[in-house]
């Protein structure tokens, strides 16, 4: 179903805009850090919980970054539209 | 002891995170509302993690801290910390990264979703109770059990077998995404030669590494032991490492958007494993927006994508027809004869390419611009679709350097200008301008949708010296042309010398 959306929405995006298309899909497939916080606040196991812990600050970052780079990108084309 | 299910609400909250993600490369069809989608794309983020952290903070209420238990659950604060850390690295990154670096940092990026989708793999491979994955246990959430059973529960515990198969992809995929990712990393930050690496043998071992993968996890379904799953992420990382190494600079287009699928698909595998719909919806989502985009860039470079991830241009092709030609008698132009001929121009079209990236030259090539605007000459950008080292990586280009967006154009709605254009200048490009790529069928680009500069009444071809012949190697006709004029120098200098006679 998402690969059939996906489909339709990702046609329609403007060449122009491929790059930051690239930088927000890219935040938001730091999703995995849904994963990455259940294995960090999970109990039952040390390493889990120190591997889901690097994996939320691995997955922050990409968010962080991947939305402010996108931002920054997008600020710039808006800028001349006046 | 018994578990409640999940509240609803927690299913419907990730479906509208899901949602948000839709909306948000939806807002991306137009600049205009591109804004409003990047902002839908931070809300949706938003709902999901406080969903989780929300749903989670159950096992944190539940006193595991008298059997000293608590060391193995994280703490909101221990939490919060990690995500606090990993904002500021990202904020700063993106704060001060240059825009002709995007696609390094893109390609860093995604080496960092590939890196945290193996280690949640790994974390569940670990832990699998508290994923809802072990046979017995159906829950998202960890067991308010006491913890002494807990333990002994998870001594004996296995994998749903189901969940294996999904396991075993994802930490594949997400290794596969790391290792390629940085070997790309390296290869636009220029750590490493953006030529292909070619080792002999070498779809041999990657059809072999292939196969032992999916052997793998296929075995990993009947035997959940340490090693299998070991072995798979580590042969993952070699084969991520093996297949990046011989694709060359030009196709680097085509390899971040693939990674780029490859990080959604990592996500996809591991929300099945979690059985959480916001991250399948958003890994299929960007998984499909990358495939998307690697179709497009190969088709742009009229390749098919098994010849890109076969590896770069062949050695064989590249000697090719570019020695004969050598010796043709080509012109030298000044900047003054180029700031001349622009000045008096009616319409120029500007190609940009990498080298224009490479020199930093898109602020000069505005006030170029800009210049040539007061003369009353009409500019135009001609952008072609694998321009650069990432998609879009020109138009980014240019927006940064304030060039308006309704002076930029695609190959299709430029490429029948040029006959009544009177310059086109290009600045930094060249396999995208070379009629071989219509006429001639021996040419490694033979096919590839090309720019048809020789038809301008001029051409200005920007280009550090005559002996490099761009990317694929190949000799373009367009340099002994009548009408070409070749403007031998770095890119910035040069517009930065026809600014200076264009302002006289």
């Amino acid at each position: 179903m998402a690969c059939f959306v996906g489909y339709y929405v990702v046609w329609s995006v403007t060449p122009a805009l491929h790059t930051p298309l690239m930088a927000v899909t890219n935040a938001i497939s730091s999703v995995i850090i849904v994963g990455a916080l259940i294995a960090a606040a999970a109990a039952g196991s040390g390493t889990s919980k120190w591997l889901g812990l690097l994996a939320v600050t691995l997955a922050s970052v990409n968010i962080f970054g991947g939305f402010a780079v996108t931002a920054r990108m997008l600020a710039m084309y808006k800028k001349k539209e006046r | 002891m018994e578990h409640a299910a999940p509240p609803f609400w927690v299913g419907l909250a990730y479906l509208i995170a899901g949602v948000c993600f839709i909306l948000a490369l939806r807002g991306l069809s137009s600049p205009a509302t591109s804004q409003r989608g990047n902002r839908m794309g931070m809300i949706g983020m938003a709902i999901a993690v406080v969903t989780t952290l929300v749903t989670s903070s159950s096992s944190w209420s539940t006193s595991y801290g008298d059997t000293g238990f608590l060391a193995h659950v994280g703490t909101p604060m221990e939490i919060l910390a990690a995500i606090g850390v990993g904002a500021i690295i990202g904020i700063t990154t993106a704060r001060r990264i240059k825009m002709t670096d995007m696609p390094q940092l893109v390609a860093a990026f995604h080496s960092l979703v590939g890196l945290a989708a193996v280690l949640v793999a790994w974390a569940a491979f670990l832990n699998p109770d508290a994923f809802g994955i072990a046979e017995g246990a159906r829950m998202l959430l960890p067991p308010d059990a006491d913890p002494s059973s807990a333990h002994a529960v998870f001594d004996k515990m296995h994998i749903h077998q189901v969940s294996r198969i999904e396991m075993g992809l994802g930490v594949a995929i997400g290794a596969i995404t790391f290792s390629g990712s940085v070997i790309a990393f390296l290869k636009l930050n220029g750590n490493m030669s953006g030529k292909p690496i070619m080792l002999p043998g070498r779809h041999i071992i990657n059809l072999g590494l292939i196969a032992a993968i999916l052997g793998l996890v296929a075995y990993f379904f009947t035997d959940d032991s340490g090693w299998v799953f070991f072995t798979i992420t580590a042969l993952s990382f070699l084969i991520g490492f093996l297949l990046i190494i011989p694709i060359g600079g030009a196709d680097m287009p085509v390899v971040v958007s693939m990674l780029n699928s490859y990080s959604g698909w990592a996500a996809a595998a591991m929300g099945f494993t979690l059985q959480n719909t916001a991250m399948i919806i958003t890994g299929a989502l960007v998984g499909s927006s990358g495939a998307i985009l690697s179709y497009i860039m190969c088709k742009a470079m009229n390749r098919s994508f098994i010849s890109v991830i076969a590896g770069g241009f062949g050695a064989a092709p590249e000697v090719g027809g570019g020695e004969a030609k050598a010796q043709r008698p080509w012109k030298r132009g000044s900047a003054e004869d180029a700031a001349y001929m622009m000045a008096q121009a009616e319409q120029i079209i500007i190609v940009p390419g990498y080298g224009m990236a490479v020199a930093q030259a898109q602020h000069v090539l505005r006030e170029m611009g800009d210049l040539l605007k007061k003369e009353g000459v009409r500019v135009k950008y001609a952008i072609h679709p694998v321009a650069g080292r990432m998609p879009g990586h020109m138009n980014v280009l240019l927006a940064e350097a304030n060039v308006p967006y309704d002076e930029v154009f695609e190959l299709e709605d430029i490429n029948s200008e040029f006959a009544q254009t009177d310059v086109a200048f290009i600045i930094g490009a060249n396999d995208v301008v070379n009629p071989a790529a219509k006429t001639d069928k021996s040419s490694p680009i033979y096919g590839m949708p090309v720019f048809d500069v020789g038809k301008a009444k001029t051409v200005f071809f920007i280009k550090r010296s005559m002996g490099g012949v761009g990317y694929a190697g190949v000799d373009n006709d367009v340099f002994y042309a009548d009408n070409t004029m070749m403007l031998l120098a770095d890119a910035k200098k040069m517009v930065e010398d026809i600014n200076k006679a264009l302002a006289h």
